[in-house]
């Protein structure tokens, strides 16, 4: 897993405490609000984001940059890359 | 039209008794145009919202128009309002949900004593699991002082909590200087306004709410559903866990008639908000004056700040639970403080906190009007109420000093 520190975010969807599989409902609603190349940053306190965000990533074509860790949640930050 | 709820019914020598329903604090009847849209929900449109065919699109529908519907009525985002199972869920979700959310800023939690068991039980709670709570006295018309808010402020505050009214004593709270002190010292402000949302203007960016509680069944929606309204960016730990309906803050499929009809009820509030102020300000103002000419019976809560429906007194000499019955023999339904209290036949804490004596505090009556009361219905138990207040003061064993003094004071002054 990679570990980033001071990404600027374009976006940022703070979903700490809401429910799974919200994280990913969140990134297909989020990821249609960028543009290419901007950087979209999820906060989220559920562990099985670890796998799904990355995997996300891959099925649709965007770059997954890497993880940053908080006390209380994660923040994960992604590149628009994909086209659509 | 507006109707009477409770149809009359046959008296004791079988003539037409008249029926008053004064206890709308306690709940409303069902308004028929929200029975009306509720209906196609409990019947053909069944859907689960989350169904993706044209069944659950629907019901997805109806659940948006109603969530827009509620923001409406408070002037927030519809994406503020989580619905839940009725105010009570929405007070626990409030103080639970923002205590275990914020719990490393800090652990102390500011209520007041004049709030609903759901407020003061979820505190309760919360004090056993390590947090502080500071409850706040009311002074003697129910009250709570925007300064001693500030003096129990803390670093470790991480959340007020006070009603927008009391439902016991009518007393609408000082929201906004209160809220101005939590916004100061970044401190999350939750207010239950069960007792007020549908029934006077309620604006959660005036207020300076961030949360906000409501139920339907205040404001003639049905019973089994409410909302949490919770402004944007405020992060809340869930009270039930599951799905992601209500956006994952909320799990389980959503009650969707009662949801419906809780926008429905939103909105009919929302229109004829001033009409039924209006209507209840008359008819509460003439039950009142009436009361009080009644020998030693006393106006609880604030003379002029109060709920427009509400009237409520304490009545010496005698039991609120023994007047409720002559009352209800009569055809007329009441409370006396509020409605678990009454059931418990417990001195309600809020009276208590008036300081109000215990044992006068027994004798507390209240009555709430609605939009099916009348003139007649005022006039009726004006009629019958003093010669109820003298048989049960005949019968009383407290009743020594009755007959000596004259008129009924304005309002209970404590000491």
């Amino acid at each position: 897993m990679e570990f980033v520190h001071n990404v600027k975010a374009d976006v940022t969807a703070d979903i700490v405490y809401m429910m799974c599989p919200m994280h990913l409902l969140k990134l297909d609603e989020m990821i249609k609000e960028l543009g290419r190349g901007q950087v979209l940053e999820v906060l989220t306190d559920y562990d099985g984001a670890l796998e799904d965000i990355p995997q996300w990533c891959a099925r649709t074509g965007n770059e997954f940059m890497g993880l940053d860790e908080t006390e209380d949640f994660y923040k994960f930050y992604i590149r628009k890359t994909a086209k659509a | 039209m507006w109707t009477n709820p409770v149809p009359n019914k046959p008296g004791e020598r079988g003539e037409t008794m008249r029926t008053c329903y004064f206890d709308h604090a306690a709940t409303n009847p069902l308004h028929p145009a929200v029975l009306e849209t509720m209906m196609p929900y409990l019947k053909e449109e069944f859907g689960n919202a989350l169904s993706v065919y044209d069944l659950g699109g629907k019901a997805r529908e109806a659940i948006e128009n109603a969530r827009q519907e509620v923001a409406s009525l408070i002037n927030a985002k519809p994406s503020g309002i989580i619905f839940t199972s009725g105010g009570v869920e929405a007070n626990n979700t409030a103080l639970r949900g923002i205590a275990l959310a914020n719990q490393a800023k800090g652990k102390h939690i500011i209520v007041s004593k004049a709030e609903h068991h759901s407020i003061l039980n979820s505190a309760r709670f919360l004090e056993k699991s390590g947090f502080a709570v500071t409850y706040l006295p009311v002074d003697k018309y129910g009250l709570v002082d925007p300064g001693a808010v500030e003096s129990a402020v803390s670093k470790e505050t991480i959340l007020i909590s006070v009603t927008h009214a009391s439902r016991e004593i009518g007393t609408i709270e000082p929201l906004k200087e209160i809220a101005a002190i939590a916004k100061k010292n970044r401190i999350i402000f939750h207010t239950d306004a069960v007792s007020t949302t549908g029934n006077i203007p309620v604006d959660v960016n005036e207020l300076g709410a961030d949360l906000l509680s409501m139920t339907a069944h205040q404001f003639y929606g049905p019973k089994g559903v409410g909302a949490l309204y919770v402004r944007e960016g405020t992060r809340l730990v869930p009270l039930l866990y599951g799905g992601i309906q209500e956006g994952g803050r909320r799990a389980g499929t959503e009650n969707v008639a009662a949801i419906a009809g809780m926008g429905k009820a939103a909105e009919l509030a929302r229109v004829e908000m001033a009409a039924r102020m209006d209507h209840s300000v008359k008819l509460r103002n003439r039950l009142i004056e009436g009361v009080l000419k009644i020998p030693r019976v006393y106006l609880t809560g604030h003379p002029e700040n109060r709920l427009p429906h509400h009237a409520s007194f304490v009545v010496e000499y005698i039991e609120g639970e023994a007047m409720l019955l002559m009352l209800s023999m009569k055809g007329v339904y009441a409370a006396s403080g509020s409605a678990c209290s009454s059931k418990a036949l417990k001195s309600s804490p809020v009276l208590m906190s008036l300081g109000i004596p215990s044992a006068l505090a027994q004798g507390s009556i209240v009555f709430t009007l609605g939009r099916g009361n009348s003139d007649e219905d005022v006039d009726y138990f004006l009629g019958e109420f003093p010669a109820i207040i003298q048989r049960l003061r005949e019968m009383s064993p407290f009743a020594k000093g009755w007959g000596e003094e004259g008129q009924g004071e304005k309002c209970y002054v404590g000491g």
